[in-house]
């Protein structure tokens, strides 16, 4: 049982999003594993402690990613290879796809791919069906609930659906998106955060694995942004004073006369 | 020529009122690329639903109806749906971003090799070609951005844009299609309902939602109630799923679902930064805490400062008073 999982870097979600000139201020930015990474990378930690195999991250971002990287390694993962060279960076979900599964691809037999739902920066969640869509291999995004069959061969999902939820099964391999609730991720051990640095940190350029550069990366998007805009400011709202009742009251009101949506 | 098709999502059926708003939303872009509106619309047996969707402003509808699509799957709903593309070329095609459209979508511009715009809440034409406004970073930014290669695809956020008045007296051309399934490997088994009437909070037009000052998984049940009379969804903040008081499904915020109802009833919720993300487009906000200074007072239209357990039950009698006039 050998799986990939697809770990990106991201703007932490308590971050202020500052936006200048129709840009993302990243001074001060901390940042941290995308967090349904981590969900997607318990997945495959969970199902090697069964069945075995190895767990290879595969993390597309610039060298300043280095340090999530090695979470994901402290958390368990045996090896990573990092899309690290500038020609990978600034592309959109397509471009991204590609050279992700040009990676997947290069690294040969796998069973089962994880990746987080959605990047909470990019928010596309579009990278894992295309990845899937690329590789020619069955996709079940956004699981709460996995049970891969014990000879590795077939996967029963579950996934959150508008007022439910459907079971899909599949054959391996496949590539699997992770929505939160599917299982809480470990905190990396001290022997874990010691072990990271010791183990494979593999890095890839466009021309391992073939690529033309104009085909990822911001030269391979098909998708230009054309301005970032701060979100518009909602208006000022009003406190409603009084006793409770008289609060409610006229809030119920103000609702129905004002604001008409009861 | 530019001509829209709209994914009529449907399921059990029914479609989807985002069917309906992308079909007013593809009206205007054809106004502006000189094209028409055409749906596609996939599934087993949906008598009927070619006529509402021309009503809509469908000017012809392309349906697959085969049982080998009565349930969705990536895979089977690409193939369809390239073979179609493939044949008719249509400028843009807009999908609902649901849990569906948002699983096919993006297999489906990898399959024809186009980009995609994800989750937009505005478009405009510039130039004969779309430029779609997205939220990113759950909100806290907006990203206006072009599409490079055609079909210019995008998805399309539930809520946001108006559905149009239906036309009785429109009609749609219906076209039936080949049905190419083909192989499908990850196939839905089964689909389980959750609880009986649960509206959920991605689209829900109200929602009542309980943060950290619920103080408990019991303390849910004045929201519930609230939610019940209105007919709304139950949301949840961050700090209320991680302590388990309620399913993740509820929960509002940069990890969880962005919503944008009509009318968002805050209870208990100081506002982080990342639930404040989630639901700062709802169009009225009402928020309830104890806490004067919690910044969720400053994203609410309308705020009270008070004990939500004194509080949301007050505000329940007062709504069933006026629904009961």
């Amino acid at each position: 049982m050998n799986s990939i999982v697809c770990l990106k870097e991201v703007p932490d979600t308590e971050a202020r999003i500052e936006v200048r000139s129709g840009r993302i201020v990243e001074e001060g930015i901390q940042y941290v594993v995308n967090p349904y990474d981590e969900f997607a990378l318990e997945e495959a930690l969970k199902w090697q402690e069964t069945l075995g195999g190895k767990v290879t991250l595969v993390s597309l971002g610039p060298e300043r990613a280095r340090e999530s990287i090695l979470k994901g390694l402290a958390m368990g993962a045996d090896e990573v290879y990092h899309l690290a060279e500038d020609a990978f960076q600034g592309g959109d979900a397509y471009a991204t796809a590609k050279a992700l599964a040009a990676a997947i691809a290069k690294l040969g037999e796998v069973d089962a791919i994880f990746c987080g739902r959605q990047a909470v920066d990019d928010d596309n969640a579009a990278v894992g069906a295309m990845l899937a869509e690329m590789l020619n291999l069955p996709h079940v995004s956004m699981i709460t609930k996995l049970e891969i069959a014990a000879d590795g061969k077939s996967a029963q999902a579950e996934r959150e659906v508008e007022g439910g939820k459907e079971v899909i099964h599949t054959s391996l391999p496949a590539v699997f998106t992770a929505q939160k609730g599917l299982n809480e991720p470990r905190y990396p051990s001290f022997k874990g955060i010691r072990q990271a640095r010791t183990k494979p940190f593999n890095t890839w350029g466009v021309t391992d694995l073939g690529l033309d550069p104009g085909s990822v990366g911001a030269a391979g998007a098909l998708l230009e942004v054309v301005d970032i805009l701060p979100p518009p400011d909602r208006p000022a709202g009003r406190v409603i004073p009084g006793e409770p009742a008289d609060a409610a009251k006229e809030v119920v009101r103000l609702l129905r006369e004002e604001a008409k949506v009861i | 020529m530019g001509n829209i098709l709209v994914f009529a999502e449907q399921r059990n059926g029914v479609l989807k009122k985002v069917a309906f708003e992308m079909l007013g939303l593809g009206s205007q872009l054809a106004a502006g690329l000189g094209g028409t509106v055409e749906a596609a619309l996939l599934g087993s047996g949906l008598s009927g639903l070619p006529d509402a969707l021309g009503q809509y402003g469908a000017s012809k509808v392309y349906v697959a109806d085969d049982p080998a699509l009565a349930n969705y799957s990536g895979e089977g709903y690409t193939n369809t749906l390239a073979g179609l593309i493939a044949k008719i070329q249509p400028a843009v095609v807009l999908v609902g971003a649901t849990f569906m459209g948002k699983d096919l979508a993006p297999r489906l511009a990898a399959r024809l090799g186009v980009g995609l715009a994800a989750d937009c809440i505005a478009f405009a034409v510039d130039g004969g070609n779309l430029v779609a406004t997205r939220p990113i970073f759950a909100g806290k930014a907006l990203s206006k951005v072009r599409l490079l290669r055609t079909p210019q695809m995008a998805t399309v956020r539930p809520n946001v844009l108006p559905a149009p008045q239906p036309d009785a007296g429109k009609k749609a051309v219906v076209e039936a299609i080949a049905s190419d399934a083909g192989t499908v490997r990850a196939k839905v088994v089964d689909v389980v309902t959750a609880g009986k009437g649960e509206v959920d909070v991605a689209e829900a037009e109200t929602i009542v939602s309980g943060g950290r000052g619920v103080a408990g998984p019991d303390g849910f049940a004045p929201i519930r109630s609230l939610a019940k009379t209105l007919g709304a969804a139950v949301g949840a903040s961050r700090a209320a799923v991680d302590a388990g008081w309620i399913e993740h499904s509820h929960q509002v915020g940069q990890t969880g679902k962005t919503v944008t109802p009509t009318l968002y009833i805050a209870c208990g919720i100081s506002g982080a930064i990342q639930h404040l993300a989630g639901m700062r487009t709802s169009k009225v906000i009402v928020a309830v805490n104890k806490d004067p200074e919690a910044p969720i007072f400053k994203v609410a239209s309308y705020g009270i400062v008070g004990d939500l357990f004194t509080v949301v039950p007050l505000l329940e009698k007062e709504f069933k008073a006026l629904l009961a006039e």
